[in-house]
């Protein structure tokens, strides 16, 4: 039944002090408030306000109030045999009532289900589109024209030997899907003697590669470009992806090389697509074939 | 002392009692009871027992976070518009003027630094969040390791544990919504996850997003899921949650008096109410503190969103930091074969691997009961090292988890040490498993060693040395104290009304007493 305290007088007057600098920590709060202070002030008067009353309020209740140790009695959770009978019948011979009609049950039940499975299907179809073919196509079609994020398209002279550059298909630099799905990276390899993959032979002119700039491994934009090993790192999850052989992935989680997109200089020395992708581009799924 | 009868018979079944000899309060209290019946349950609430031991706090702390997100979070609605739609920022933040961003970060912006206290109640929620999550797990591994989930608390385990998972979404979610550089990243990475999950993840991730990513009905759809409808299951939760706590009592630590039939410690009202309602005002203190003085996500740094751009050594809250060292470690296994591609790379870390941890850890009640074959009920708490294999087994998960939030890293860690990326994900590729086991059988020894140690870490009884005036040395033990080893305080019933603090006695010569120190004058 004792307080804890030793003295109880000076832990009350100690409890007065810090339950006032409460008050006063509040009280300074809405003086901050009405002045309009930086933010930190705000934070710094709630804080001392709020934590110093409660310090008082629970030393209050842990060192000035009866401790005890009290005692209660603990009730078993179970109910008397009797109880436990009485419900058990209830459910199991009112429920044989249900079980009487064969018939009526079956067919309840199935339409249960059916209720069931039929408000979750086009609950779930009214929420967006089927996939269908959207996660394999992009807007990258024979000729389009490779511009930057402003709109500008590449000359063939514009990029240094090293330099990068994130492309889009033309019109769609200010778009969610050209941003997200289209975005591309344009390198401008260093060395001219990249090994070709076979079958690419004509896809990178005058030195100039691009590659779908979603990370094969969760579609992060692969935005590192290591200039001297010729490599593209995601910073997400450090994928590394070297340029000179096609983008197949050397180091990290990442499966799959990045996508090449062929390109080719038009009369006027832009730089266009030969066609799109040639595959999905971004993270595997399921129907990716 | 006068002692009042308090069974229920007497005061109810007269439509009007006798004049109640509690005064006005009384007979509020009584017109109350006439409509509601809450006499005999109020009484029983105010008598309720609680253990007191600090570990029973970490379990407060979640539910005053939890209060403090919600307080926060309503605030911010008033402000923040669930908008993709982009327009011209003309608001006070300088280097952002004139550019298109979407409504999202617009009004996130706004309510940083146009609002006032909006920064304030901004980064208060983000910390009462991460203060959240974190005592929920402390909280969960107090339960786990002290056995406080067996019969007949399994539900409220799993109750528990289903919080903690919604908690992680919910932060996931939350911090999705400014619509910032760094959130729009993690959403693209959620979407990319929930891709791999053979036959169904597209269909599930376009029904989610609304279609391809990313979409306009993203950060809509993520708000309504982060506003309404996680926090009302999350609040049922807690609601059940504590119901349960309440109905089924507390568990208590063995000691004097202790047995699985009564709860020993302070009752509800005054005591325990001010010590909670105090440690509530301090959770918010320094949840506010935190608010105030410790910047945390500066959206307005990272920018808005543009799904082409990225930032680097960016990492998630720490919650998500275990999945995305999974990730980050897992090896490229992509399968594919007859026109169907299994990303193996991304579906073992990134939904295999956290429903197993979290199917192990929820079920973990009904495995432990499998393997002891124990049915019987138990309020009396394990302490850890009685429990060796459980113990060990808790550690083991603990430090997996915790080696894979190490694998979230890797880049800052090659960059700290000096050694290359590659060597850096290797060593944790192997660690992630190697450190677990020998955690397991570390913990093992040193819980069965414990057990050799008898009462081993309990207190021993202080003995003070006192010097008499002439100079003698005594030697006397200190009155005993709850959780000494030789000696405890007997629990007595709770009375009728708890007497008022004694004011010490003086003696006429102003010296207080001896005896209570346990300190004798030796006169000569």
């Amino acid at each position: 039944m004792q307080p804890k305290a030793k003295n109880p007088k000076r832990a009350e007057a100690l409890i007065a002090v810090m339950m006032l600098v409460g008050v006063a920590g509040l009280v300074g709060f809405g003086v901050a408030y009405i002045m309009v202070t930086p933010d930190w002030v705000y934070g710094l008067t709630l804080g001392i306000g709020t934590l110093s009353l409660g310090f008082g309020v629970t030393a209050w209740g842990k060192y000035l109030m009866p401790q005890g140790p009290f005692v209660e009695d603990r009730h078993p959770m179970r109910g008397t045999d009797e109880q436990r009978e009485r419900f058990s019948a209830a459910i199991v011979q009112r429920g044989g009532i249900l079980g009487r009609r064969k018939l009526l049950a079956g067919i309840g039940g199935l339409g249960m289900a059916v209720f069931g499975l039929i408000a979750a299907i086009p609950l779930l179809r009214s929420f967006g589109p089927l996939p269908q073919n959207t996660l394999s196509e992009t807007n990258w079609k024979k000729n389009t024209l490779l511009v930057d994020s402003t709109g500008r398209a590449i000359n063939v002279t514009d990029v240094a030997v090293g330099g990068v550059v994130t492309v889009y298909p033309e019109g769609r630099q200010n778009t969610d899907e050209g941003q997200a799905i289209d975005q591309t990276i344009l390198i401008r390899l260093t060395t001219q003697d990249y090994i070709t993959q076979p079958g690419r032979e004509s896809w990178g002119p005058d030195g100039y590669v691009a590659y779908s700039k979603m990370c094969s491994h969760l579609g992060c934009p692969v935005g590192l470009y290591e200039q001297q090993l010729e490599l593209l790192v995601c910073p997400c999850h450090q994928s590394m992806f070297d340029v000179t052989t096609g983008a197949e992935p050397i180091f990290g989680p990442a499966p799959r090389p990045l996508p090449q997109l062929p390109l080719f200089v038009d009369s006027k020395g832009f730089l266009r697509a030969q066609t799109g992708f040639d595959q999905p581009v971004g993270p595997g799924y399921w129907t990716r074939s | 002392m006068t002692t009042l009868e308090n069974s229920p018979q007497k005061s109810s079944n007269e439509n009007v009692s006798e004049k109640n000899q509690f005064g006005r309060i009384g007979k509020t209290l009584d017109e109350l009871d006439d409509r509601l019946g809450i006499a005999k349950g109020g009484r029983n609430l105010l008598d309720k027992i609680f253990p007191d031991h600090w570990s029973f706090m970490l379990g407060e702390i979640a539910l005053y976070s939890f209060i403090i997100l919600l307080a926060t979070g309503v605030f911010m609605t008033f402000f923040y518009i669930p908008s993709t739609d982009t327009v011209i920022y003309h608001g006070s933040y300088v280097p952002l003027q004139g550019q298109r961003v979407t409504e999202a970060y617009a009004s996130s912006i706004d309510l940083t630094f146009s609002v006032r206290c909006g920064l304030l109640i901004r980064q208060m929620h983000h910390w009462a969040c991460d203060l959240f999550l974190g005592a929920m797990v402390v909280h969960m591994a107090r339960v786990f390791f002290t056995g406080a989930f067996r019969k007949p608390r399994e539900t409220n385990f799993l109750i528990g544990s289903t919080l903690l998972l919604l908690g992680i979404v919910e932060g996931f979610l939350g911090y999705s919504l400014p619509d910032d550089l760094v959130s729009g990243t993690g959403i693209r990475i959620a979407f990319s996850i929930i891709e791999s999950i053979p036959l169904v993840g597209t269909y599930v991730a376009f029904f989610l997003f609304g279609g391809n990513y990313p979409g306009p009905s993203i950060i809509p759809r993520f708000f309504i899921i982060h506003v309404l409808l996680i926090p009302l299951i999350m609040l049922g939760l807690v609601t059940a949650h504590l119901f349960l706590l309440v109905h089924q009592k507390h568990t208590q630590f063995p000691g004097k008096g202790r047995t699985e039939k009564n709860v020993v410690g302070t009752p509800m009202f005054p005591i325990f109410a001010s010590k909670a309602t105090g440690f509530m005002f301090m959770v918010g203190g320094v949840t506010a503190l935190l608010g105030g003085l410790a910047q945390i996500n500066p959206i307005w740094q990272f920018g808005p969103y543009e799904a082409s751009k990225i930032s680097y050594a960016v990492q998630p809250d720490w919650y998500m930091g275990w999945l995305d060292g999974a990730l980050r470690i897992a090896p490229s296994w992509e399968w594919s074969g007859f026109g169907y591609t299994i990303p193996l790379e991304v579906l073992i870390p990134g939904v295999i691997l956290p429903g197993l941890v979290f199917a192990v850890v929820q079920l973990w009640p009904q495995i432990e009961r499998r393997y002891t074959k124990d049915d019987e009920m138990h309020n009396l708490l394990d302490r850890p090292r009685d429990r060796p294999k459980r113990t060990a087994a808790g550690a083991a998960i603990f430090a997996f988890v915790t080696m894979l939030f190490v694998a979230s890293a890797t880049d800052v860690l090659a960059n700290f040490f000096h050694v290359s990326l590659e060597a850096t994900l290797w060593t944790m590729r192997f660690t992630v498993f190697l450190i677990p086991v020998i955690v397991f059988f570390l913990t093992l020894k040193i819980t069965q060693e414990f057990q050799k140690v008898p009462e081993g870490g309990r207190r021993k009884r202080a003995n003070v040395v006192t010097r008499t005036p002439s100079g003698e040395y005594v030697s006397t033990p200190a009155a005993p104290r709850p959780g000494d080893a030789h000696h405890e305080l007997d629990a007595e019933r709770l009375p009728d009304l708890l007497e008022p603090i004694p004011e010490p006695k003086e003696d006429e010569d102003g010296m207080p007493p001896t005896s209570e120190t346990g300190v004798r004058n030796i006169e000569r």
